[in-house]
C-alpha cells in the first residue's frame, strides 16, 4: 500500500496523546493508592492539555485524507458495521472527555463522588478518567481493527495488528509523560518512565512477533487464482493503461527495496533501543533533556514504524498491474 | 432476489478496447458528471475507468497463448467494500444487486478501494469521490431506449458478444446456462466475496486421433488384383472328391 503522510500523522499523534493521557490516569490512580503524593491539579490540567493538544493535531492530520472534509460528519453513519465509523466516533468521544478530565482539574473542582468506610473515597477526575481509559483502549481498538479487518491484506489481518497499535501509542505516550513530569516531581518521572520502559519492551516484542510473522506470509491469491488460468506461468503484457492509474499510485509503496528494508532497521532503533537507553540514562541522571529528546526520537521512529506498516501490505491488486 | 451480472467469455474477447471506450463515453456524459481524465494526450496520461482490459501471456514460448482480460466491478453478492464504508455511501441494491457508489455521500477516504481486493474502485481525482462501474444503471432500466438498448455500454460495443448482461439469480437466463453449460467461475474465490460477474474460460477445439485411426486395415481407396494363380498340379477338387 501507498503510505500516506495524513494516516501516518493521526495514528501516531492520537496513540501518543492517548497513552499520555493513560500516564495521567494511573498517576492519579496510584496516588489515591497512597503509594505516591498527590500532585497539584496543575500538573493533570496541563497533562490533558497537551494529550488534547496531540488528539486534536491528529484529528486535523486525518482531514486531509479526505477528499471531502466537509461531509466528515456523515462518517458516523455506519458504526454497525465499518471500524473507520467506529473510530470516529470514538475519537471525538474520547477528545471530550479528555477536555471534561482536564477542566476539572483546571477548576479544582474535584467533589468526592462516593466513599464509605469499605470503599476508598474516589474523586470525581478519577471516575471521568476510568471513562476515559475504556474511551481510550476503545480507540486504539477501532484505529487497529481498520486495518486488522481487512482479511486480504495478509500483513494486517491479525490480532497482533490492535496490540501493536496500543502498545507503540502506550509506549510513546508513557516516554512523553516522563519528560513531561520532569517539570513537576521526580516521583511522577520514575513512575512513567519506568511503565515506559515496560511498555517499550512489551511493543517490541509484539511488534517483532508481527514481523516475524509477515516474513512467512502465504499469500492467497496468486495470479492463477487472479484471472482463473490454471497455469504456474503466466505474465502481464498490458493492463489496460498507457500512464498510471489509481491502481498503479494508491497500492504500490513506489519506493526501492533497500529503502524499503532500511526504514525497517531505522524504525527497529529508533523505536526501541534508541528511547529505552535515553530513558534509562534520563532517569538515573535526572536530565529533563535526554527524556524529550528520548520522546522525540521514538516519535521519529513511529513515523517510520508506520510507513512500513503501510509499505508492506501487499494488497492482491497489485497481481493486476505489474507491467504497463 | 435478481442479481445482475456480465459473464464475460475469454475465449472470444479480442482486446479491442470497444467495451473500454464505450464504458467511458457512456459514463463521462451521464448525470453523475465527467469521469476524471487528466494530462489525455500529454506525457504520463491518466484518468478514471470503470472497465479494463488486460493482457496476459500464459505458458513458456512457443506454447504460449495471450488472454485479454476485461476487468471491471464484480458486484459481489459478499461485497467486502460495503460494510467498511464509514458514511453509507457505498451500497448494495437489495432490487437488482448492483453495488453503487453516492457520490453525494462519499467523504472520498479510499477504504473501500483498500476492502476490494479486485482493485475494482477508482477515486475520481477530480470530483474527490470513489467510483466504480454501475451496470449502466442510468441505462439499463431507461423506458425511453429501445428494449434491445437496455443493456450496459460495453455489452453493446462488443464486436464478437463477448459480453453477455443478465441475471444469475435466474437459472434459466442467457447468462447462468452461459455460466453452466460453458464452465464459468468467479475471480479469486478464496476470499468468499462471491462475484456475481463470471468469466468463461478459454476452450480448445481437439480431435482426437488414435494410431490405428492414421492408417486403415480395411482400406477401402485400396485396388483390387487379380486373385492369385493357383498351382496347375495341384489336384482339383474333383480328384479328390468321388461323388
Amino acid at each position: 500500500m501507498h503510505p500516506a503522510f495524513s494516516v501516518i500523522f493521526l495514528t501516531t499523534l492520537i496513540g501518543a496523546g492517548q497513552g499520555l493521557f493513560l500516564a495521567l490516569i494511573t498517576a492519579e490512580a496510584f496516588s489515591h493508592m497512597g503509594g505516591l503524593t498527590i500532585q497539584e491539579h496543575n500538573f493533570y490540567s496541563t497533562g490533558s492539555l497537551l494529550s488534547l493538544g496531540l488528539l486534536v493535531a491528529g484529528l486535523v492530520a486525518s482531514f486531509f485524507h479526505l477528499g471531502h472534509p466537509e461531509r466528515a460528519w456523515r462518517s458516523a453513519a455506519m458504526w454497525r458495521t465499518s471500524w473507520l465509523s467506529r473510530e470516529v466516533i470514538a475519537l471525538p468521544a474520547f477528545m471530550g472527555v479528555v477536555f471534561i478530565y482536564g477542566l476539572l482539574h483546571y477548576l479544582e473542582w474535584n467533589p468526592k463522588v462516593f466513599g464509605t468506610t469499605a470503599l476508598p473515597e474516589t474523586d470525581l477526575t478519577l471516575m471521568v478518567g476510568i471513562v476515559g481509559i475504556v474511551l481510550c483502549f476503545t480507540l486504539f481498538i477501532c484505529t487497529g481493527m481498520i486495518y486488522a479487518c481487512l482479511k486480504f491484506l495478509q500483513e494486517w489481518h491479525t490480532p497482533l495488528t490492535p496490540i501493536n497499535y496500543t502498545l507503540l501509542g502506550m509506549s510513546s505516550g508513557f516516554t512523553l509523560a516522563t519528560a513531561f513530569a520532569t517539570q513537576y516531581s521526580l516521583e511522577m518521572t520514575s513512575l512513567f518512565g519506568t511503565w515506559a520502559i515496560i511498555l517499550t519492551f512489551a511493543a517490541l516484542l509484539t511488534r517483532t512477533a508481527s514481523l516475524l510473522r509477515n516474513k512467512r506470509i502465504k499469500y492467497h491469491s496468486t495470479m492463477s487464482t487472479a484471472i482463473g488460468v490454471r497455469h504456474s506461468n503466466i505474465q502481464q503484457k498490458s493492463q489496460g493503461s498507457m500512464g498510471g492509474s489509481f491502481n498503479t499510485r494508491e497500492y504500490f509503496h513506489g519506493m526501492s527495496t533497500v529503502f524499503f528494508k532500511s526504514v525497517k532497521w531505522i524504525f527497529l532503533l529508533l523505536v526501541f533501543p534508541f528511547p529505552l537507553l535515553l530513558v534509562g540514562m534520563g532517569l538515573s541522571n535526572d536530565a529533563s533533556i535526554l527524556l524529550v529528546l528520548a520522546f522525540a526520537v521514538q516519535y521519529v521512529g513511529l513515523i517510520a514504524e508506520r510507513w512500513f506498516f503501510f509499505a508492506q501490505a501487499n494488497h492482491p491488486q497489485n497481481l493486476y498491474y505489474q507491467t504497463i | 432476489m435478481t442479481q445482475l451480472a456480465l459473464v464475460i467469455d475469454l475465449n472470444v474477447c479480442v482486446g479491442c478496447h470497444a467495451c473500454v471506450t464505450s464504458c467511458k463515453q457512456w459514463n463521462t456524459s451521464g448525470a453523475a458528471g465527467s469521469l476524471m481524465d487528466d494530462n489525455p494526450y500529454g506525457k504520463d496520461p491518466t484518468g478514471t475507468f470503470f472497465n479494463r482490459v488486460q493482457t496476459y501471456e500464459v505458458g513458456e514460448f512457443p506454447n504460449t497463448e495471450t488472454i485479454h482480460f476485461p476487468k471491471s466491478c464484480l458486484h459481489c453478492e459478499e461485497p467486502p467494500c460495503v460494510p467498511v464504508c464509514p458514511t453509507g455511501a457505498s451500497y448494495k441494491r437489495k432490487e437488482d444487486g448492483i453495488v453503487l457508489v453516492d457520490y453525494d455521500k462519499c467523504i472520498g477516504c479510499k477504504y473501500c478501494s483498500w476492502a476490494c481486493p479486485y482493485g475494482a474502485r477508482e477515486i475520481d481525482e477530480k470530483q474527490k469521490v470513489m467510483k466504480k462501474c454501475t451496470l449502466c444503471v442510468d441505462r439499463i432500466y431507461d423506458e425511453s431506449l429501445p428494449e434491445a438498448e437496455r443493456k450496459p455500454a460495453c455489452v453493446l460495443a462488443c464486436p464478437t458478444s463477448a459480453r453477455l448482461f443478465g441475471d444469475v439469480h435466474d437459472p434459466e437466463s442467457e447468462v447462468s446456462l452461459a455460466i453452466c453449460e460453458s464452465g464459468g467461475y468467479p475471480l479469486m474465490p478464496e476470499w468468499g466475496t462471491q462475484p456475481a460477474n463470471h468469466y468463461l474460460p478459454r476452450r480448445k477445439t481437439k480431435i482426437r486421433l488414435h494410431e490405428d485411426e492414421l492408417t486403415r486395415v480395411d482400406n477401402p481407396l485400396k485396388k483390387d488384383g487379380r486373385l492369385p494363380r493357383t498351382d496347375p498340379d495341384a489336384p482339383f477338387l474333383e480328384d479328390s472328391v468321388s461323388w
